[in-house]
């Protein structure tokens, strides 16, 4: 039986990341740079159709489901991974090589599960292995935000294991294909897929752990769980009219917080924020053109996104900062992560000749066409928007402003050959679309280069970038301080502490008075119970191997005598 | 790690004053262009006279100053956290 029939490309990831230990020094480099490469040969291999099945009691798992939608995720999710692993090459520390490879490989694997059970358990894996990513950075506010990370990811696979249960009981069925809403089983099943994804309300958790991962962590986090969860809501939930509504949101509010954040990763998290609500509104939409639009949007995205969390994971690596308030001038002694986070910029902008030109678009047309006027404003709103915080904020604060006086070396040769990588393959969608509307799952049947839409779009980003200047001239513009802004989180980390708190003073005040109240009593009860089970009791006493022995013998003497008789 | 005392193009205020006048005349150029191609419109409001362009203005200016405002019942210090 070749391997090929038992195993998805994402599961063979996940079993050689075991092996990473293993390898020392350049070798490990080499052998996990690998990894990616083979499986994306072996997805490469994958035909629509191509499916296995293992038999596990009486459930029947679906491994392996090739589809074109489920090839699209594949096959960026292993550039992805090649991508961070090359940008990591510099780190020795075994802990984050094997995690990211596991977690990346449980996505793959997850994009290629055909049931609700196989999808639970990659749900659940990347989310363990991903939360090392946080806790590799070794300190305490890491520690703490990658706890609250686990608690919410892991709460999320336990309303899919939850959902999935329900919907199993009242159909039958584990399949994962389209489910809809209105069941109490696919509700939570769809509120799963919703926390993963970062609805609005439910997203803090993503700005709260990507500002907090390592430099080469936040990466490979900012690639894989949220387009997951992009993808499971375009398998599971197509033309849900609710997630036009919910992704036109995401794509709004974010964007202000982003204005006003100044952990430049966190105004990157914000916006990632804000590109995964085109997709969500891609698939509530739920036209051929919408859903191309929205994996057309995930692939470009993770690139362009991995990219933009690159060149800020260059300065932070370099400065130890990443706060705009703290940053500024860079641009002189690090030219090319400079040039590259440009390009990442113009990319995430939707710039023409690069890829958000080309896959954005179709969600804005699909919104469009279908007579959505309000949500195709909104989506232009936040795409004006989005230059502003991104496009400009990022690159202007970090790389050019005030300039800091910081003095330092330009990133690591590998962090600029994966930028490279990643900014040609922007440059390469947008100037050659097609390549990447052949693997969309419909025929594409829009051109992107045309006048009219080449001068709005350029239009409504000049103009976004007048009213920035403008604002900056006259002082009006927000400067980089400082400080925090309350979000979500503040439900969890404040509010709810507090009343927890609250809550166990109130029940150690009550037990203390109780216990002195039956002190006494008690404390003859704990006596009377150590002096039978406690450290040195009869029970508790270790015995030698002989009379261990002879024990057994006894006892077997007497069980062979019962028999017997 | 402080400045390393060379001069860049950019330090001259001159310069950065001819990339902010290179950008007047590209936004300029850009919202006369609407004179010269037809629109494929979905909408009526996209027919008016430079409509991408007024939009992305003044959206860009709404979403400064609220997000401004924002600061002032959202912001804290960094250390809000810290006593957790």
């Amino acid at each position: 039986m070749m391997p090929s029939e038992f195993l998805s490309p994402g599961i063979f990831q996940m079993l050689a990341a075991l092996l990473v230990p293993l390898f020392y020094g350049q070798w490990r480099n080499i052998y996990m740079a690998a990894i990616p490469i083979v499986a994306f040969g072996w997805t490469l291999g994958l035909n629509p159709g191509d499916r296995f099945e293992v038999a596990i009691f009486e459930v029947s798992l679906v491994v392996l489901r090739v589809d074109s939608l489920s090839l699209v995720f594949a096959y960026i999710f292993e550039i992805a991974t090649l991508l961070s692993i090359i940008y990591a090459w510099h780190i020795r520390d075994a802990v984050q090589q094997v995690a990211g490879l596991i977690y990346s490989g449980a996505a793959i694997a997850a994009v290629f599960a055909g049931d609700l059970i196989t999808l639970f358990v990659m749900w659940e894996l990347t989310a363990l292995a991903s939360v090392f990513l946080i806790w590799a950075r070794r300190d305490d506010a890491s520690f703490k935000a990658g706890m609250r990370y686990l608690v919410i990811q892991v709460g999320s696979g336990v309303l899919l294991l939850a959902g999935a249960i329900i919907h199993f009981r009242s159909t039958g069925s584990l399949a994962f294909d389209f489910l809809g809403v209105g069941t109490l089983g696919t509700n939570l099943i769809f509120l799963a897929f919703g926390v993963k994804c970062a609805f609005p309300l439910l997203h803090n958790w993503l700005q709260d752990s990507y500002g907090q991962a390592t430099v080469t962590g936040t990466v490979f986090l900012s690639a894989f769980t949220t387009k997951l969860a992009v993808y499971t809501l375009a398998r599971g939930f197509p033309g849900t009219d609710m997630l036009i509504w919910i992704g036109a949101t995401m794509t709004a509010f974010p964007i202000f917080y982003a204005v006003i954040e100044n952990d430049l990763r966190r105004v990157l998290a914000y916006s990632l924020n804000n590109q995964l609500g085109f997709m969500v509104c891609g698939i509530g939409i739920g036209t051929e053109m919408a859903l191309n639009g929205t994996a057309a949007h995930a692939f470009a995205h993770i690139l362009y996104k991995a990219l933009l969390f690159m060149s800020m994971g260059a300065v932070l690596f370099r400065t130890d900062t990443i706060k705009g308030s703290e940053l500024g001038g860079l641009y002189k002694s690090m030219p090319w992560s400079t040039t590259f986070c440009i390009v990442g910029a113009a990319s995430i902008s939707a710039f023409p000749l690069t890829s958000g030109f080309v896959s954005k678009a179709l969600i804005i047309t699909a919104a469009a066409e279908e007579g959505h006027w309000i949500v195709w404003a909104v989506l232009l709103f936040a795409s004006a928007g989005v230059f502003h915080h991104s496009g400009i904020k990022i690159p202007y604060f970090a790389f050019f402003a005030h300039d800091s006086g910081k003095r330092v070396k330009e990133a690591p040769i590998n962090m600029l050959i994966a930028m490279a990588v990643a900014s040609a393959l922007c440059l390469g969608i947008g100037i050659f679309p097609g390549y990447l509307y052949d693997i969309l799952p419909f025929q594409v049947n829009f051109v992107p280069y045309t006048t009219a839409h080449v001068i709005t779009q350029l239009q409504l980003l000049m103009f976004s970038a007048l009213a920035f200047t403008v604002l900056m001239m006259k002082g009006i513009y927000p400067p980089e301080l400082r400080s925090i802004n309350l979000d979500t989180d503040w439900v969890y980390r404040r509010f709810l502490t507090h009343i927890i708190g609250r809550a166990i003073s109130g029940i150690s005040a009550a037990y203390e008075g109780l216990a002195a109240l039956a002190g006494i009593k008690a404390e003859r009860a704990l006596r009377s119970g150590l002096h039978y089970t406690g450290p040195h009791s009869a029970l508790a006493r270790t015995w030698e191997i002989g009379s261990s022995t002879l024990w057994v013998m006894i006892l077997l003497a007497i069980c062979l005598l019962l028999y017997y008789m | 790690m402080t400045g390393d005392g060379k001069k860049y193009w950019l330090d001259d205020h001159a310069n950065v004053k001819k990339v902010i006048w290179a950008l007047f005349a590209v936004c300029a150029l850009l919202f006369l262009a609407d004179f010269v191609y037809h629109k494929h419109s979905h909408f009526e409001a996209e027919n008016f006279f430079g409509f991408y362009a007024i939009f992305g203005f003044v959206v860009c200016v709404a979403l400064v100053l609220v997000a401004k405002w924002m600061r002032t019942f959202l912001m804290r210090q960094e250390d809000y956290y810290d006593a957790e």
